[in-house]
C-alpha cells in the first residue's frame, strides 16, 4: 500500500519507469532505444497537450470576455456551449485552403507552421512538477527568448507571400511591435535569471522560496505587459486590426491554413501565462509539491489559469493602442524603466550581500526575507516614480489640450462678436 | 564509419547549410534569398547544438534568425528597386568568387594543416556556460575584449537613434 502511495506521488516517473521496463523487458529493446523511444512520444504527447487544452482555453476566453461584457458568450453547443470549439475546429478543417493569384506558394504553406513551431516549442522547458520537465537546458530562459523570436519570422513570411497589400502592412506593424516589446520582455526575464543565478527553468522554480513577484513586482508587471504584447492581444492587438488593416498579415489564409495561426496565437496567449508562472509566481511550488511531485502540475495549472483570466479580463476591458503609441510606450517607457530598475536592483543586492548581516541569496522563506524587503522596496521607489512621473506627463498634456481648446474658444467666441 | 544519430543530424544540418548558402547565390528572387539565407543560419545553429554549445546555438537563433534575417527581409521590402531585380549576377561577381575562393583556401588550408591526420578530441566541461560568463567578467579571461565590444555596440546604437531623429 505504501508503495503504491509512493509511486502516485511522482506518478511521472512511475509511468516513465514503466514504459521503461515495457520496452526493455517485455519487448527486447536496448534501454537506448527505449529512452529514445519514450523521449519521442513524451515529446509527441506535449506537443499535442498543448494544443489539445486550447479547445477548452478558447471557449473559457469567450465565456469569460462574454460575462464581463455583459454578454451570454458561446451557449448553443453542449453545457454552457463546452464543445463550441469543437464545433469550430469541425468547420475549419472542412474548409478549403484558398491560394491567392500571386502568392509564393512555399513561403506561404510554411509560415503557418513556423507559427506553430515556434509556441510549440516553447513547452519543451516548461516545468510542469519536480519531476516533469521536457528537458532541463542549462539555457533554458535564453532558449524561449530565441524560439518565440521566430514567430516574427512566420508573420513576415505570411505577410509579403501572400501578395496582398494589407497583409504586407500588418506584417510590417506587427514585426515592429514584436521586435520592440521583445527589448523589455528580455530585460524582465533577466530579472528571475539573475535573482536565482541560473538560466536553468528548474532551477529557477526552486530558486522561489518567495515568489519573485513579491521580490521584483515592477519587473513583473513589465514582463505582463511586454508579454501580452508578444501574443498581440488587447490593448496591443494591431497585428490583426480588423476595422483598419481588415485582418493584418493572415488576411488571405483560410481553412485549416488559418486555424494554424489562430491556434498559435491562442496557444501563445496561454504560453506566456505559464513563462509568468514559472518565472514570477514560483511555477510548481506549493504545500507538499516537493514530497508529492503529483500535486506540482495541480498548482502550476492552477496558478496558469489564474494568470490566464487575467490575461482574458484585460483584453476583455481594453481599447487598442494606435501603433505609434504602442512603440513609444515600448521605447520611451518600458525600455528605460526595466534598464534602470534592473541596474538598482543588481546594486542593491550586491550592497546589501556585502554590508547587511544575514544577508541570503538562496535558501528557505525565512533565509530570503531580508533580500525579499530590500528588493520589494527598491521596487516600489522606482516604480512609484516612474508612476508619478506619468501622470505628471498626463496632466501637463491634458492643461495643454485645456489651454488649446480654450483659446481656441475666445477665438471663436471673438468672431461671433465681430460678425 | 558507424552511422549514430549524431551523423545523420550532422548530414541534415550540412545540406541544410550547404543548400541554403546555394540558394542565397543562384536564387533570382532577392526575397527568397534572404529567406535561404535564414534556412543556412537555422542549419548552422543546429550544427552548434551537436558540438554541445547550446548557448550559441540559442544565441544564433535569437540574433541570426530572429534580429538579421528579418532585419535583411524587412530592407529588401521596403525599397522597392531591390524588389524589381530579376538578374541573379551583377559586375561585381569577378571580385566575390574571388574573395570567395580565397577564404576558402585560406580555412580549408588551416583545417588541414592543423588537424591532417590528428583528429584531437576532448570531452565537453559540463558548465560551459558558467566558464564562459567567468571568463567574460575576470581580468585573466576576456574582460577587456568584451568591454570594448561592449561600448562599440553602445556607439552604434546611440548613432542608430541620432541617424532615427534626424
Amino acid at each position: 500500500m505504501a508503495d503504491v502511495l509512493a509511486s502516485l506521488a511522482d506518478i511521472y516517473t512511475t509511468i516513465g519507469n514503466l514504459l521503461t521496463r515495457l520496452f526493455v523487458d517485455v519487448l527486447g529493446a536496448s534501454p537506448e532505444l527505449a529512452s529514445g523511444i519514450i523521449k519521442f512520444l513524451g515529446a509527441g504527447l506535449l506537443a499535442t497537450s498543448v494544443l489539445l487544452i486550447l479547445v477548452f482555453n478558447i471557449w473559457f476566453e469567450r465565456k469569460v470576455m462574454a460575462r464581463i461584457q455583459d454578454r451570454i458568450g458561446p451557449n448553443r453547443v453542449g453545457p454552457w456551449g463546452i464543445f463550441q470549439t469543437v464545433a469550430d475546429l469541425a468547420k475549419l478543417f472542412t474548409k478549403e485552403i484558398i491560394i491567392p493569384d500571386g502568392a509564393d506558394l512555399v513561403p506561404f504553406m510554411i509560415a503557418p507552421v513556423i507559427s506553430v513551431m515556434s509556441v510549440v516549442l516553447i513547452w519543451a522547458v516548461v516545468p510542469f512538477a519536480p519531476t516533469l520537465i521536457g528537458t532541463d537546458l542549462n539555457i533554458g530562459a535564453l532558449y524561449f527568448v530565441a524560439v518565440s523570436s521566430l514567430g516574427v519570422v512566420s508573420i513576415l513570411l505570411a505577410g509579403w507571400s501572400s501578395n496582398n497589400k494589407y497583409a504586407l502592412l500588418g506584417a510590417f506593424r506587427g514585426v515592429a511591435m514584436l521586435v520592440s516589446y521583445e527589448v523589455p520582455f528580455v530585460l524582465a526575464l533577466l530579472v528571475p535569471v539573475i535573482l536565482s543565478g541560473s538560466m536553468r527553468m528548474g532551477d529557477i522554480v526552486r530558486a522561489q522560496s518567495i515568489p519573485f513577484l513579491v521580490v521584483m513586482p515592477v519587473a513583473a508587471l513589465i514582463f505582463w505587459i511586454a508579454s501580452v504584447a508578444e501574443v498581440g492581444r488587447q490593448p496591443f492587438d494591431v497585428i490583426e486590426g480588423e476595422s483598419e488593416i481588415v485582418s493584418g498579415y493572415h488576411i488571405e489564409y483560410s481553412g485549416f491554413a488559418f486555424a494554424m495561426f489562430y491556434a498559435a496565437e491562442w496557444a501563445h496567449g496561454f504560453t506566456v501565462c505559464a513563462l509568468m508562472t514559472v518565472l514570477f509566481l514560483g511555477g510548481w511550488r506549493g504545500p507538499g509539491a516537493e514530497q508529492i511531485p503529483t500535486l506540482g502540475i495541480v498548482y502550476f495549472l492552477g496558478k496558469t489559469f489564474l494568470v490566464y483570466f487575467f490575461q482574458v479580463w484585460t483584453r476583455a476591458i481594453l481599447p487598442r493602442m494606435r501603433i505609434d503609441h504602442i512603440l513609444s510606450f515600448s521605447w520611451k517607457f518600458l525600455v528605460p524603466l526595466s534598464l534602470v530598475l534592473l541596474v538598482l536592483s543588481v546594486l542593491a543586492d550586491k550592497l546589501g550581500q556585502l554590508y547587511i548581516p544575514g544577508y541570503a541569496v538562496a535558501g528557505s522563506f525565512v533565509d530570503l526575507l531580508p533580500r525579499t524587503a530590500l528588493l520589494l522596496v527598491v521596487n516600489l521607489i522606482v516604480g512609484g516614480l516612474a508612476a508619478l512621473w506619468v501622470a505628471g506627463l498626463g496632466r501637463r498634456e491634458r492643461r495643454r489640450q485645456e489651454a488649446a481648446l480654450s483659446v481656441a474658444s475666445i477665438e471663436g467666441r471673438a468672431a461671433q462678436q465681430a460678425r | 564509419m558507424t552511422i549514430t544519430p549524431e551523423t545523420v543530424a550532422f548530414a541534415i544540418m550540412s545540406v541544410l547549410v550547404l543548400g541554403g548558402g546555394l540558394g542565397v547565390v543562384s536564387s533570382r528572387n532577392l526575397i527568397h534569398a534572404a529567406l535561404y539565407l535564414a534556412l543556412t543560419l537555422f542549419g548552422v545553429a543546429g550544427l552548434f547544438v551537436l558540438l554541445e554549445a547550446p548557448f550559441l546555438a540559442a544565441v544564433q537563433v535569437l540574433v541570426y534568425l530572429g534580429a538579421i534575417a528579418v532585419l535583411v527581409t524587412i530592407t529588401i521590402m521596403v525599397t522597392r528597386r531591390l524588389m524589381g531585380i530579376t538578374e541573379n549576377v551583377n559586375r561585381q561577381w569577378p571580385v566575390a568568387a574571388l574573395i570567395a575562393v580565397l577564404a576558402a583556401a585560406i580555412l580549408g588550408f588551416v583545417v588541414i594543416s592543423q588537424f591532417a591526420g590528428v583528429y584531437p578530441t576532448q570531452a565537453v566541461p559540463p558548465d560551459t556556460i558558467e566558464r564562459m560568463g567567468q571568463s567574460f567578467a575576470s581580468h585573466q579571461g576576456f574582460l577587456l575584449p568584451f568591454e570594448v565590444a561592449s561600448v562599440l555596440l553602445l556607439a552604434a546604437m546611440i548613432g542608430a537613434i541620432v541617424v532615427a531623429r534626424d
